[in-house]
């Protein structure tokens, strides 16, 4: 009931603010006014001071707007309103009631330019001005920034902000908060020492920062304790970056394993050096490219669904090509390695030039879906979601692939062609087709890799040429011929790789990744899991 | 798939249209012409940035022979293909030097490739336009730099930064491709910040590899390197493709433009064309043109282009404006000296004045760099640069850099009589060397 009670205050509260009264109303209208006539980006940040001082809630609006870049200034009559674009012209809203007011084009009107500076000052504004926001999600972010930019006048305003706060996890950073700018006021040294030890729970890199500069400023007790507590919160971090490094190190794996699980069937299982591999790649990435196109122009609302749309396309691309090259090239070449060799390479150009020609030599723009987009935090790791959901995607790819391999008639005709191929055309299987769909099943998963890669690289015909050496060196090193050894292998060299970069770099890291793989492979030419028996020998 | 259709018969019509030119060009081949050469890939890895400028190339002479040609004939586009690969750059100059006599080379795009191609150059005594932004230290007298050398680029990009407008920067993250354009650059700029006092440990420089994908460790660092309760800014002289997967990295660990602003020389329009921008809004790019700015020049030469390339999606970016300059100061030198003879134009360029797309007009100098405004630009959402920051006058690109000990007492000038791309003038003597 007291909670209830509460929300209604607040609620009420929150609208009284929004409906200023009239007299205020017309002052708020005056400061906005004066953007007009503001030239240069320090006399539009003064009037965004003075719209900041009227600590009026409404200022909200048009602040956030001009932040966004969408407060323009009608060239007719010099008056400030809030745009919004749609289609050639320009929708105008009042600045503070939001309300349509008229529509212009966009030569009518001018945008009021903001940089970086003005920005940050807008934020901070916004900071005090949305501690008492409806919207949780927007209180902290309020409480955020003003852990960030501490300033002594904070104070009052968020002890205020503490006694009214409901939600406990934005209580807490409202405390953080305070106790950061306590740390910049010149509070007594008891108060500071207490707001050390809130600052120092927090434990991530803001506070870090924030600690680092009081101790650089602060003298006696207060630097003891901001020193002690920097310690405290190195060591701690200095856990989590291991803990980063091996999540790198994973996500760096699924990206290899992706690009290389394709090569591991038609390298590893078939023995096709296969140097068109990359551009299989490629050819699933421009697939999404084309999908988000045709969805961009003819169905905007399945965006979030284009990837999903484009995996069974890009399979089909890039296996009917992968088809086309086995029928047309590679079957007249097996067993004859250089000259697979020299024959895929130039399929690999043609390809290039080929997509080149069709899609112009610039990168095309693949969006991410939003369920790909932004990160989240697990303990101080920021986890990016794209990368979390292309381990999950790489992981999935091969189970399905080790499925069909181990458990369907098809994987058992491709194992016993490998194995013995005489024996199998002896016991009834048309071995040409056998390879010929092999060769399309693997250049088939590496287009879907190209959809999942087209959302961290860029969509170049460029493309494939990264990612084939790292290709090869996986199949090389897990062993050819097993997928559970693309699987180690690809997870073992992402975090060989990341624990290395942090230290030597990222150039030494891949050089002394390369000659690591080059000293096992001195000691085990086939790979960490090699095949055993008379199947090595065929 | 309709747009792809479309897209596929405006090739093959470009193709046909292509095919007609030459044919028109070889029938007048009779009559005498002025053969042009345009030295960029338009295959390999640099394809992707150098064949826009091929096209360019090509607009500028075509509206030029609507002009009515130079010195009463018309010219003629002979167009190369070295393939990204740098010895086979010597091959092609040589190429066109030699068995197509051209008059003059437009080309090249990366440092190593420009190397290249120098001793063709002044071997066979002709000239070389270069179009790109690049590390400076070097004159030669066959080539005539029409990029910004790093004085016009990356040292007002930092003093930028580090004014109050660029948000008072006391921490530097110099993050770059593992060559030797973002090697010297960056030790240049490194010496300018220890030269204001900027103290070694607050410097952090990084070098990755070139085509780069997996940004995470690296923006983590920066985000730690941030951390340390001073402003810190990003100077990136990353290049090509590895800038994508870099600012989407940027974009998905929340690195902001307001905390950690990335102030980059390699990124333009053309580059951000393959990216979602909303995440990036406000990062920076320091160039010497924009195609956001509004002149008549520019709106002209942006129509101009669209018509040309038959797509109004296609971006305009600085080099393409580099070579608009350093075609129409070949033209005018020509006419100058009323001949196409490489000697009597080199002599001629000294000097001489054109129009450049931002308003103004640039100049070439006795160094055979040339004077440009500076522009500091904040990313849009909608892919564009806005200006924030413009230098008040033009400044003149100065090839040896005053902040490397190696090179700050050399000099170029290649008027008579002095004419050296390297006179010592602690010594007196010409032949002093750089850092390269």
């Amino acid at each position: 009931m007291l909670l209830l009670r509460a929300i209604g205050l607040m609620l009420l509260l929150t609208m009284a603010g929004l409906t200023p009264s009239k007299a205020a109303e017309a002052d708020l209208r005056a400061s906005i006014g004066k953007f007009a006539a503001a030239t240069g980006f320090s006399a539009t940040e003064a009037v965004v001071r003075e719209l900041a001082a009227s600590g009026d809630p409404a200022v909200e609006r048009p602040l956030s707007a001009l932040a966004d870049g969408n407060l323009y200034i009608r060239k007719a009559d010099s008056q400030v309103f809030v745009g919004k674009e749609s289609g050639d012209s320009i929708e105008l809203l009042d600045p503070l009631s939001g309300e349509n007011a008229a529509e212009a084009a966009k030569a009518d009107l001018t945008k009021i330019k903001v940089n970086n500076g003005l920005r940050r000052v807008i934020r901070d504004a916004l900071g005090t001005l949305t501690l008492r926001a409806k919207d949780a999600s927007v209180r902290l972010a309020a409480a955020m920034t003003m852990f960030k930019t501490p300033d002594a006048a904070n104070i009052g305003p968020l002890d205020a902000a503490i006694a009214a706060e409901i939600d406990p996890g934005v209580k807490a950073l409202f405390e953080q908060a305070r106790a950061a700018s306590v740390l910049v006021s010149d509070k007594p040294e008891a108060d500071k020492l207490a707001a050390i030890s809130v600052v120092a729970a927090r434990g991530d890199r803001d506070a870090l920062s924030l600690l680092t500069s009081v101790e650089a400023n602060a003298e006696g007790a207060v630097k003891e304790a901001a020193a002690a507590a920097i310690g405290k919160i190195n060591s701690k971090l200095a856990l989590w970056d291991a803990g980063q490094n091996i999540w790198y190190g994973i996500s760096l794996g699924s990206v290899l394993l992706l690009a290389a699980i394709g090569l591991a069937i038609t390298f590893g299982v078939m023995g096709v050096i296969n140097m068109a591999h990359g551009e299989m790649v490629m050819l699933g990435a421009y697939t999404t490219f084309v999908v988000q196109q045709v969805i961009r122009t003819s169905f905007p609302g399945l965006f979030d669904w284009s990837l999903v749309i484009a995996l069974p396309l890009a399979f089909l691309v890039a296996g009917l090509v992968g088809l086309a090259i086995e029928r047309g090239i590679i079957r007249f070449l097996y067993g004859r390695p250089l000259e697979t060799l020299l024959a895929t390479w130039g399929v690999s150009l043609v390809l290039q030039q080929a997509v080149r020609t069709i899609f112009g030599p610039t990168n095309q723009e693949v969006g991410n879906p939003s369920w790909m987009s932004g990160s989240f935090d697990v303990g101080q790791l920021a986890i990016t979601w794209n990368r979390l959901w292309i381990l999950a995607f790489a992981l999935a790819v091969f189970g399905v692939l080790l499925y069909v391999m181990k458990r369907t008639p098809w994987g058992l005709q491709m194992r016993a062609v490998t194995a013995n191929r005489r024996m199998a055309a002896s016991m009834g299987i048309r071995t040409p087709w056998v390879d010929a769909l092999t060769f399309a099943l693997g250049s088939g998963i590496a287009g879907i890799a190209g959809v999942a890669l087209s959302q961290i690289d860029n969509v170049s015909p460029n493309l494939g040429r990264g990612y084939i050496i790292d290709s090869f060196m996986v199949v090389v090193f897990g062993g050819v011929g097993n997928l559970w050894g693309t699987l180690v292998g690809a997870f073992s060299l992402g975090i060989v790789n990341k624990f290395l970069e942090p230290y030597a770099g990222a150039v030494l890291g891949k050089i002394v990744v390369l000659v690591l793989i080059i000293l096992f492979i001195q000691k085990r030419p086939r790979g960490l899991f090699a095949l055993k028996g008379r199947a090595v020998e065929a | 798939m309709r747009g792809n259709f479309a897209k596929i018969t405006k090739i093959l019509s470009a193709g046909v249209v292509a095919a007609g030119l030459l044919a028109s060009a070889s029938a007048k081949a009779a009559e005498d012409t002025i053969k042009v050469g345009i030295l960029h890939s338009l295959s390999g890895t640099m394809a992707i940035s150098e064949t826009t400028l091929k096209d360019v190339m090509l607009m500028l002479i075509d509206e030029q022979n609507a002009k009515g040609g130079l010195l009463g004939k018309k010219l003629e586009a002979v167009v190369v293909d070295p393939a990204s690969n740098w010895p086979l750059f010597a091959e092609k100059a040589r190429e066109l030097i030699s068995k197509d006599k051209v008059a003059a080379v437009f080309g090249c795009w990366t440092s190593v490739s420009r190397k290249s191609v120098l001793p063709v150059f002044s071997e066979l005594d002709n000239i070389l336009f270069y179009p790109v932004q690049y590390e400076g230290e070097e004159s030669e007298r066959n080539v005539f730099y029409t990029g910004a050398a790093p004085n016009q680029q990356a040292i007002p990009a930092v003093d930028y930064l580090m004014s109050a407008d660029g948000g008072s920067v006391k921490r530097w993250v110099l993050e770059g491709t593992d060559y030797v354009y973002p090697r010297t650059t960056n030790k240049i700029l490194e010496a300018y910040l220890k030269s204001k006092g900027v103290p070694a440990e607050d410097i952090m420089v990084n070098y990755t590899p070139f085509g780069f994908s997996d940004w995470q460790t690296e923006v983590s660092a920066i985000k730690k390197f941030g951390s340390a309760g001073k402003k810190t800014a990003v100077v990136s002289t990353v290049n090509g493709d590895a800038n994508v997967p870099f600012y989407k990295e940027l974009g998905n660990q929340g690195v902001k433009a307001e905390d950690i602003p990335v102030m980059a020389f390699s990124v333009g329009e053309e580059e951000l064309a393959g990216l979602d921008t909303g995440p990036l809004v406000g990062h920076l790019a320091a160039w010497n043109y924009f195609e956001s700015i509004d002149t008549p020049a520019n709106k002209k030469f942006i129509d101009d282009w669209h018509k040309f390339i038959k797509n109004d999606k296609r971006t305009t970016n600085d080099p393409m404006e580099a070579h608009y300059i350093g075609f129409n100061m070949w033209v005018k030198a020509v006419e100058k000296a009323g001949t196409t003879d490489p000697d009597k134009v080199i002599d001629a360029m000294v000097g001489v004045s054109v129009p450049n797309l931002t308003g103004g007009y640039s100049t070439m100098m006795p160094n055979h760099h040339i004077t440009k405004p500076v522009l500091i630009g904040e990313i849009q959402a909608d892919g564009q640069f806005e200006t924030v920051s413009q230098t008040p006058g033009l400044v003149m690109g100065d090839e040896w850099s005053d902040y490397l000990p190696d090179s700050k007492d050399l000099i170029s000038d290649w008027r008579a009589p002095l004419s050296c791309g390297n006179f010592n003038v602690a010594t007196g003597k010409c032949g002093g060397k750089g850092t390269n």
